[in-house]
């Protein structure tokens, strides 16, 4: 069996695919990457079906040695890999040999890179997703000594996407796309337009269950009764915090719904650092 | 008349369906008639619906490529003028020990509601109280029916932790903590039910719609419970009751 080791396991890491699904009504977070576009177009250059799950890597990269030959490729967020001390480029494919280390460097752009394999990670399906969480999966974090299984068979030539065009300006943009939310129009004529001219910095306490940010809303917003809530929901709590929910969050929620992020308006925060500051671009939902 | 159910997107990947702020049992029935004719439907994707106490929310696992002809195809679906009322449901039995060792804010209930620990057991124990759904953590169960003379406020200060299975009132709501975690409800006992297994699919016995019942067990049987629980030997009691 292919595996690779983590030597060292970096910030924080883990296997994530396209996340759970039908078991939200257990009360089971979706999960899945963060950077769905990352996600895709990495499976697409190597070849692989889209669903297939891959290593998400949170600024600081891990350092991997393989047990056997792979193709990988590496999208999203620049962290510097380097094979064997080698720099190698983003977005095509890598040829690996048995006993080969991935190691990464400096962060250039972006927050969370993605570590594609063609055949994909083997690691164990829990509940119909190969997705890490705290709580469902045994673990939630790549550790150091830990050994990750991988498909390394049907080695032909794989069919190389080389003509692929990418879009990563979203890497670099500090727009972040959102729509009205549910209690959207229970914000004031001033709240709202303060919403959307001020500058929130992404808090540290930010993680995959949710961005948060140094500035606050004040409002005298109601609670509302339990209702569903999904990745991106922008929740604003009664002191003023707002909290966008992302890919690990609950189920539902009882803070007033006031916006909700569009896919690529998740996919472009997720690739925010703390501390960076973002705007709040307003999305209509086409009309209906 | 208001307009509801009122259908919205929720982004680009769910659709939300508003059915007004009423918490009650035939708000209850009409969500839940809905949901499961959602879940009969053909979608072109996969998706999944979930309930709340007043809602449903369709989720797409990809992006919904023609939201203006998904929401024409809803709204059509969503016009049933008679729905029937619910009669066919199960209840579960779960069991519970009120021993002291567990119902850390007995005590405490007692003073604030001047009610006799018995008395509080007893409250708590009559009900038969309804699953409205599953949400906050895996497993937890939202519940209606609590008695009114056992409502009380949450802790000042959340305990930094507490154990699964704790059967707790937080207001005007009762439930039971899936899992250890951090908690303001004040605890009345604890069951030695496992309320969500990850290896078991589905992972929960519960769902939207159930009905349970409290049934207070001594110290002694709920070891015994617990023991059977944790080498799978534990039958869950439930009645079918038909209307």
């Amino acid at each position: 069996m292919a595996e690779i080791e983590v030597l060292q396991p970096g910030l924080f890491s883990s296997i994530q695919d396209l996340g759970r699904f039908g078991y939200q009504k257990f009360g089971v977070p979706h999960s899945g990457v963060m950077d769905r576009y990352s996600m895709r177009i990495c499976n697409m250059i190597l070849g692989n079906p889209q669903e297939t799950a891959v290593m998400e890597i949170t600024m600081q990269g891990p350092e991997l040695k393989f047990s056997a030959s792979a193709y990988i490729c590496i999208c999203g967020a620049d962290i510097s890999p380097k094979v064997n001390s080698e720099e190698i480029p983003q977005d095509e494919i890598i040829e690996i040999k048995a006993g080969d280390i991935l190691k990464f460097g400096g962060l250039r752009n972006g927050f969370r890179a993605y570590l594609g394999i063609r055949g994909g990670f083997t690691t164990k399906e829990v509940l119909g997703s190969k997705s890490w969480y705290e709580g469902i999966t045994d673990e939630f974090r790549l550790k150091k000594g830990m050994l990750l299984e991988y498909d390394n068979r049907d080695f032909k030539d794989p069919d190389t996407f080389s003509a692929l065009k990418t879009e990563l300006d979203y890497l670099d943009s500090r727009e972040i796309e959102v729509y009205p939310g549910p209690e959207f129009e229970k914000l004031s004529p001033n709240q709202k337009e303060e919403f959307f001219n001020t500058d929130y910095t992404l808090d540290q306490s930010s993680n995959r269950m949710a961005v948060q940010f140094n500035q606050e809303l004040p409002n005298d917003l109601e609670p509302i009764i339990t209702a569903p809530v999904v990745p991106g929901t922008v929740q604003l709590t009664p002191s003023g915090k707002l909290i966008a929910l992302m890919r690990d969050c609950q189920t539902t929620g009882g803070y007033p719904r006031i916006l909700q992020l569009s896919e690529k308006g998740i996919e472009t925060i997720a690739q925010k650092r703390p501390g960076e500051n973002i705007r709040f671009q307003k999305k209509e939902y086409p009309q209906l | 008349m208001t307009d509801y159910p009122k259908i919205t997107p929720l982004g680009d990947r769910s659709i939300l369906i508003d059915f007004g702020d009423k918490i009650n049992d035939e708000t209850l029935d009409k969500v839940l008639f809905y949901k499961q004719k959602l879940e009969n439907e053909k979608f072109k994707q996969r998706v999944e619906v979930i309930n709340t106490y007043n809602s449903l929310l369709i989720s797409y696992m990809f992006t919904i490529e023609d939201v203006y002809s998904e929401f024409l195809r809803l709204k059509d679906l969503l016009t049933e003028a008679n729905i029937p009322k619910k009669t066919n449901y199960r209840i579960f039995h779960i069991p519970v020990c009120y021993d002291e060792e567990f119902g850390l804010d007995l005590e405490h209930i007692s003073r604030q509601k001047n009610l006799s620990i018995n008395r509080i057991i007893e409250l708590h124990t009559v009900p038969i109280y309804q699953v409205y759904f599953i949400g906050f953590l895996p497993g937890f169960l939202y519940l209606g029916g609590l008695d009114s003379r056992l409502q009380i406020s949450r802790k000042e200060t959340p305990r930094r932790s507490v154990e699964k299975g704790s059967v707790g009132i937080g207001e005007n709501q009762t439930g039971i903590y899936p899992k250890n975690s951090p908690g303001g409800w004040q605890i009345l006992g604890r069951s030695p039910l496992q309320l969500f297994d990850k290896n078991e699919d589905p992972p929960c016995p519960f769902s939207a719609g159930d009905k349970i019942k409290f049934e207070a067990v001594s110290r002694e049987d709920y070891d015994r419970i617990e023991q059977d629980v944790n080498e799978g030997n534990y039958q869950l009691k439930f009645e079918d009751h038909h209307g």
